[in-house]
């Protein structure tokens, strides 16, 4: 841990900037989560969002600021970073499980090869994820014969599997059927509950209205404004994020931006 | 007035009598062929010098199963040695490292398009330009070398391009979970790669199959003929081609197995995408 500051504080970013190209997709960010803390990431599409939660596990490398999780500087080129990724955990909006495992052996697989654990510790380790997800029953399905939620549940049972600090979310339910979507909310509500620290790109906003303990509002790169649900999609001051909330609360009513 | 009638008598025939019309001409073309190849064709000669069952007798129980286990031990070496060259190539290819890029664009490009025949030719050459070189296990070192070296520069597409069609999000998932980038490659590219390529793969290995016929120019004893080879010398002494169509058959005794094989283990991988 880095002396001095709140040894509650599990991320911390400073001054982050990211360029695709020309296009300045991140512009000055800063923004720190607590150990336990669950935190919704909104915003238009374009807004930086995904890309700001890619960097957090450094999927994304940005070309300038600090990434501290953990009292460690994932930009530091020395860091070893497939250790640091060991504990954070990464669920994607098309579910990417590994085709060719089942899906006990999709939890497992981690597990074995970067921790060396012991296949029958690894498998009763991700019975009880998968237990945990609510999908018990189907450790010997593969991918393919699952629906699109229990293939995200399947996929955040094996991010648990690592055991990690902090799990993010990038818009989990985007890819659903709505009738789907919410037995995944479920389950990330669940994992909220048990003290989980969380990142959760999303546009669910009841879920995050009622899980979530911090809301950030993003527009073009940078953060708006951020709160508590009850005051950012309660009672938004900015006007940008009271124009995205219209749109999103009331997708017929507004009118073309 | 008269293209109002045209399209009259063609709507008379309705979609399934003009089906049955399009059926009939086309068997009445197979039974006029059938019959013209029966009345036109000298077909005692020909059973003679292509088919003759004494020959065909013969020719299977001298050499012909060395000469078929020759053939399966020049391709099947070859193509291991392919296949473990070609990986190297492909990842070569993807690499960062710009100069393992050059090269192995430079050694595919070199090999494909140069023909076996030469390649083959070059390693029977070897000895005299290097004396006191000896490839090991002669002859089938310098056909799986000779085979291996154009093998693999095939290979090393079909291998580079199935990684690459392996979806980027693959990788992702296996980096996030704190793999490193040789594990992610090892555990779950590579696996999802060779499913993807296995029909272009069989194909490699059937082209293999039929390019072990050139290892006769190395200089083969009789014990270490391929199919080709030895059903060539057995159609010269007996001045008769049924050997060449027995060694033909052998072929496809290979090949037909091979086929079926892949369709099964496509329709069993199928289940896992």
């Amino acid at each position: 841990m880095t002396g001095g500051a709140n040894d509650d504080v599990l991320v911390s970013i400073e001054g982050l900037h990211k360029w695709f190209g020309s296009n300045h997709v991140l512009q000055d960010i800063n923004f720190t989560v607590d150990r336990g803390e669950v935190v919704c990431v909104i915003g238009p599409s374009g807004s930086g969002k995904s890309t700001l939660l890619r960097c957090i596990n450094l999927l994304e490398r940005p070309q300038h600021g600090a990434i501290v999780v953990r009292g460690e500087n994932l930009v530091d080129p020395d860091c070893d970073i497939d250790a640091a990724r060991r504990h954070i955990g990464m669920v994607f909006q098309q579910f990417n499980l590994f085709p060719h495992h089942t899906a006990l052996d999709n939890c497992t697989v981690a597990p074995m090869t970067v921790l060396g654990m012991k296949r029958v510790r690894a498998q009763q380790v991700a019975r009880d994820n998968l237990e945990r997800v609510g999908l018990l029953d189907k450790v010997d399905a593969l991918p393919a014969k699952l629906s699109g939620g229990q293939q995200q549940r399947v996929a955040i049972a094996r991010a648990l599997s690592m055991g990690p600090d902090l799990m993010l979310f990038d818009e989990p339910t985007s890819a659903l059927d709505p009738e789907l979507v919410g037995e995944v909310l479920s389950v990330m509500r669940k994992l909220a509950d048990s003290g989980m620290t969380m990142i959760v790109v999303t546009h669910e906003m009841a879920f995050a209205r009622e899980v979530a303990d911090r809301v950030v509002f993003m527009d073009g790169g940078g953060i708006i404004e951020q709160g508590s649900p009850d005051a950012v999609i309660g009672a938004p001051r900015e006007e940008r994020t009271r124009n995205f909330l219209r749109r999103v609360l009331n997708p017929i009513g507004a009118s073309p931006a | 007035m008269s293209d109002g009638s045209a399209l009259r008598t063609r709507r008379r025939l309705s979609p399934r009598r003009r089906a049955q019309r399009i059926r009939a001409v086309q068997y009445v073309v197979l039974v006029v062929g059938a019959v013209c190849a029966a009345f036109f064709a000298d077909w005692p000669t020909i059973g003679r010098s292509f088919f003759d069952p004494h020959l065909i007798v013969y020719t299977v129980l001298h050499g012909f199963a060395s000469a078929l286990w020759n053939t399966v031990a020049y391709t099947a070496g070859a193509f291991v040695l392919g296949l473990m060259a070609g990986t190297l190539l492909a990842l070569m290819r993807l690499s960062d490292v710009a100069p393992y890029r050059w090269l192995a664009t430079i050694y595919i490009e070199f090999f494909r398009g140069l023909p076996a025949l030469v390649v083959f030719m070059a390693f029977s050459l070897l000895p005299l330009a290097f004396s006191g070189l000896t490839m090991p296990w002669s002859p089938y070192g310098t056909a799986w070398a000779a085979l291996g070296i154009v093998g693999s520069a095939y290979m090393a597409e079909t291998i580079r391009a199935g990684i690459q069609a392996v979806p980027r999000g693959q990788v992702e998932a296996a980096r996030s979970l704190g793999m490193s980038a040789a594990q992610a490659m090892r555990k779950i590219a590579l696996p999802q790669a060779f499913r993807i390529m296995i029909p272009p793969l069989t194909n490699e290995l059937i082209m293999l199959i039929k390019d072990s016929s050139l290892v006769f120019i190395v200089g083969l004893s009789a014990s270490n003929f391929d199919l080709t080879k030895f059903g060539r010398a057995m159609a010269n002494t007996n001045v008769n081609i049924t050997p060449l169509v027995v060694a033909g058959l052998g072929y496809l005794l290979i090949t037909l197995p091979l086929s079926i094989l892949v369709r099964r283990m496509e329709s069993s991988t199928e289940k896992g995408r």
